[in-house]
């Protein structure tokens, strides 16, 4: 019985939590690029430099709210920075969005054209955040970091392993939890969101029936600034910031984004998850679980793990490609919103 | 028509200027080096452009194959490792031999099977199985070769060939890579394609990076053979001596002293070797661009290219006119790509040292995408043309950054942390550098420098 706690222990530290965080940050990457690819009909490849732009922003201003000594306490301090940081991401997404993309799209250019030219802001963006912070490993995360410690957690439990549930985990998975809830109840009650599922589904009709595509293409940006904000900064807190990783991450946000089906929200949600948990699940060893389950004359000598951490990419480039074959369309048959 | 073979004559005027430029004003060393790179980039930027000016085909994975040409040189020309293949040779044979075996199983499960749940389990399992059996052959083998000698060898090592053989190879190894990813992914949508081949490179990186029987992964492969003469030997050997003595004669003349000048030939000679091993790596390079250029040319004005512009404006009618589609997209892919892994074991060999660690996505994909871009999609000449522009641009930003801040805060001091800070920032400059220019070639003349040429006939 406490073979079997102890192994549920172990899978909960070290696939449960972690995938859980992980596909949080995802599910709000995916959901930046999908929003754009049923909107503005494009992938937009610049969306890490965004994530890394917030990301660097929230640094920013945690670093000056400390210098004045404003902390939240046990809380990390770029809690109070994210919505500055958020105000400055969605400036630069419409700044993008007027001098380069809105160019294409009332020109009516080949998706394919746009996404080009989304390499050029990723160029740019990249530039600027390096020549700003510069391309080191920084760690900006204060407060009290552990809510359970692995330690404590033996003691009260009596078990052997421990659990330690960190603090920017917790925040990570509420954070994407308020953001999503409030993403679905705009794009499914307010008018203004039910106008830009109505532009996503039909543009001509939607542009018919007095839609202002402007005003659609604006809202849309608010949301991916905020999202791609949120998702870099809690990347950031929850890891560490290095401008680097965030190009790293195109790739698994729009395998999430596809799997679920490009341009449908839930999709994007699901997707992530569904990417977080196989990259974690299959670069695990399990030799510790299944030590607790297996009786000893059974113990397992190797690692017992199926590709190593260095094939992660590997792993959610497999994922997209079987979804790619089996579904073409995503889980969720994406396409609108 | 005229125009535009004036803008071709230009920017060939353009090219030659920028090599001399650089001669005169910095070194014919550095000029030559750029002039090298340069080559190479335009043999990369002519194979995208093979893809994506002739037939539309979005690859962001040119990073991949060009590590694959890479890979290919190394696999060529390094000498073989016996001791390593003696240890753990046959256990790599018997899982080469698993691998193809799994491959085939799901591949006649795939076939033979046509009730779709149960395909897929089947197909799971046979791949789960696949792996445990194949690992307990793969993994003693491993690490076996990798305790040969770990310092310096602790791979399979290569054939042992000259490495100019590893220009073909490279092509074949991406061809033979881009032929699978194709097959799988080229019935997709064109952003699907983008994905997929960012992904496949992605892996490929970490597969050179990580099997370190291989490719030494993070350790590097380094002293590859040359196709050129070192240095050293050159400055030793008769008639180079001779001919740098016959070639600077008035300037030797000018020595009274023996001594002096003899002392002044081999400063000579030691300076004209470096720049006489590059002339000799250009001239290769020369080659198989023209050769490239000349091929790629040929068929653009082939039936063969014809079809693949309708098919590339028109999908929908090419495919009612009776051209299938999906298998000339795989067969333009699998070209272009070929040509990525040439340059790729170009690359190399000129480098003479492989590290995994340093492909990255910026420098290896997107830039080649902004040459085609820059030079003109569809034009061949102009992708060289991108190719050159690009990569000069790429080197000289660094210079010319600095030149600009130091412009611009000279009022301030010398520890200023503002001009401190920006100085050394000065190599993520290029990167807003070429940012800008694909904004604005992408802006302000979408068709690139030099634009494709439409024979209307």
């Amino acid at each position: 019985m406490i073979d079997i706690l102890n192994a549920i222990v172990v899978l909960l530290n070290y696939i449960i939590i972690p995938g859980l965080s992980y596909g949080s940050q995802l599910a709000l990457g995916a959901l930046g690029v999908s929003f754009i690819y049923a909107i503005l009909r494009f992938a937009n490849f610049s969306h890490g430099e965004f994530m890394s732009f917030g990301a660097m922003i929230t640094i920013l201003f945690t670093w000056l709210f400390q210098s004045y000594g404003i902390t939240l306490g046990f809380l990390p301090t770029a809690l109070l920075a994210i919505p500055f940081a958020i105000l400055a991401t969605i400036i630069l997404s419409l700044i993008t969005n007027r001098i380069v993309f809105r160019y294409y799209r009332i020109k009516k250019s080949a998706p394919v054209v746009i996404a080009m030219a989304s390499i050029g802001v990723m160029f740019v963006i990249n530039a600027i955040v390096r020549i700003i912070i510069g391309p080191n490993d920084t760690k900006f995360f204060d407060g009290q970091k552990f809510i359970i410690k692995a330690k404590q957690f033996k003691v009260m439990t009596g078990l052997n392993e421990g659990l330690a549930l960190k603090s920017t985990q917790v925040i990570t998975v509420l954070v994407t939890i308020v953001l999503l809830s409030f993403t679905f109840w705009f794009l499914q009650k307010t008018k203004t969101g039910k106008s830009m599922r109505a532009f996503s589904d039909n543009e001509d009709l939607a542009l018919l029936s007095g839609i202002n595509p402007e005003r659609v293409v604006f809202i849309t940006w608010l949301i991916v600034g905020t999202l791609a904000c949120v998702a870099g900064a809690l990347y950031g807190l929850d890891k560490s910031y290095k401008p680097f990783t965030y190009l790293g991450l195109v790739l698994p946000i729009f395998a999430s984004a596809i799997v679920g089906g490009i341009g449908s929200p839930i999709g994007a949600v699901v997707g992530g998850f569904v990417i977080a948990f196989s990259e974690i699940m299959v670069t695990y060893a399990y030799k510790k679980f299944l030590i607790y389950l297996l009786p000893t004359s059974l113990e397992p000598s190797g690692l017992v793990q199926l590709l190593s951490t260095d094939y992660k990419f590997a792993v959610s480039f497999s994922i997209l490609v079987i979804v790619l074959l089996v579904r073409p369309a995503g889980i969720f048959k994406g396409k609108t919103l | 028509m005229m125009k535009n073979n004036n803008l071709e004559i230009i920017a060939i005027a353009i090219m030659v200027f920028l090599f001399f430029f650089v001669g005169f004003a910095q070194s014919w060393s550095l000029s030559l080096s750029i002039l090298n790179m340069c080559i190479i980039s335009a043999v990369m930027s002519m194979g995208i452009n093979i893809q994506w000016g002739y037939a539309g085909i979005f690859n962001v994975g040119i990073m991949g194959f060009t590590a694959l040409g890479g890979l290919a040189a190394v696999l060529v020309s390094y000498s073989p490792v016996g001791e390593a293949w003696r240890v753990g040779g046959l256990g790599m044979a018997i899982s080469l031999f698993l691998l193809i075996a799994l491959i085939m199983t799901v591949y006649f499960i795939n076939k033979l099977i046509s009730k779709k749940p149960q395909k897929y389990w089947f197909i799971a399992l046979a791949i789960f199985i696949g792996i445990i059996v194949i690992n307990l052959f793969y993994k003693p083998a491993v690490n076996a070769i990798e305790a040969v000698n770990p310092a310096t060898t602790g791979f399979l090592g290569g054939m042992g060939l000259p490495i100019i053989f590893s220009w073909i190879v490279g092509g074949l190894f991406a061809a033979g890579v881009a032929f699978v990813i194709g097959k799988i992914t080229l019935g997709l949508r064109s952003d699907y394609l983008a994905i997929a081949t960012l992904g496949i490179s992605e892996i490929i990186i970490s597969v050179l990076k990580h099997e370190d029987w291989l490719s030494r992964g993070v350790k590097n492969v380094i002293g590859l053979k040359r196709p050129v003469p070192y240095e050293i030997n050159l400055q030793q050997t008769e008639w180079f001596i001779s001919l740098v003595g016959f070639l600077n004669k008035s300037f030797l003349t000018t020595f009274a002293d023996l001594q002096e000048k003899q002392d002044a030939l081999n400063l000579l000679v030691i300076k004209t070797s470096g720049i006489f091993v590059k002339l000799n790596y250009a001239v290769l390079f020369s080659i198989v661009l023209l050769f490239i250029l000349y091929l790629a040319n040929k068929a653009q004005i082939s039936p063969w290219g014809r079809m693949m512009r309708a098919i590339r404006d028109n999908e929908v009618s090419a495919n009612a006119m009776g051209k299938n589609v999906v298998s000339r997209h795989l067969q333009v892919f699998v070209i272009g790509s070929a040509v990525v892994g040439i340059a790729g074991a170009m690359l190399i060999t000129l480098d003479g040292l492989f590290t995994p660690a340093s492909f990255q996505p910026l420098r290896y994909t997107f830039l080649i995408w902004i040459m085609v871009i820059v030079g003109g999609s569809g034009n061949n000449l102009g992708s060289i043309l991108g190719g050159f522009i690009v990569w000069f641009v790429w080197i000289e930003a660094a210079p010319a950054s600095k030149y600009i801040i130091e412009f611009f805060t000279y009022a301030l001091e010398e520890d200023n942390k503002f001009k401190l800070h920006l100085i050394n920032s000065i190599p993520y400059f290029r990167y807003l550098i070429m940012g800008s220019v694909l904004l604005l070639i992408m802006r302000f003349r979408p068709k690139g420098i030099l634009p494709e040429k439409v024979r209307h006939s």
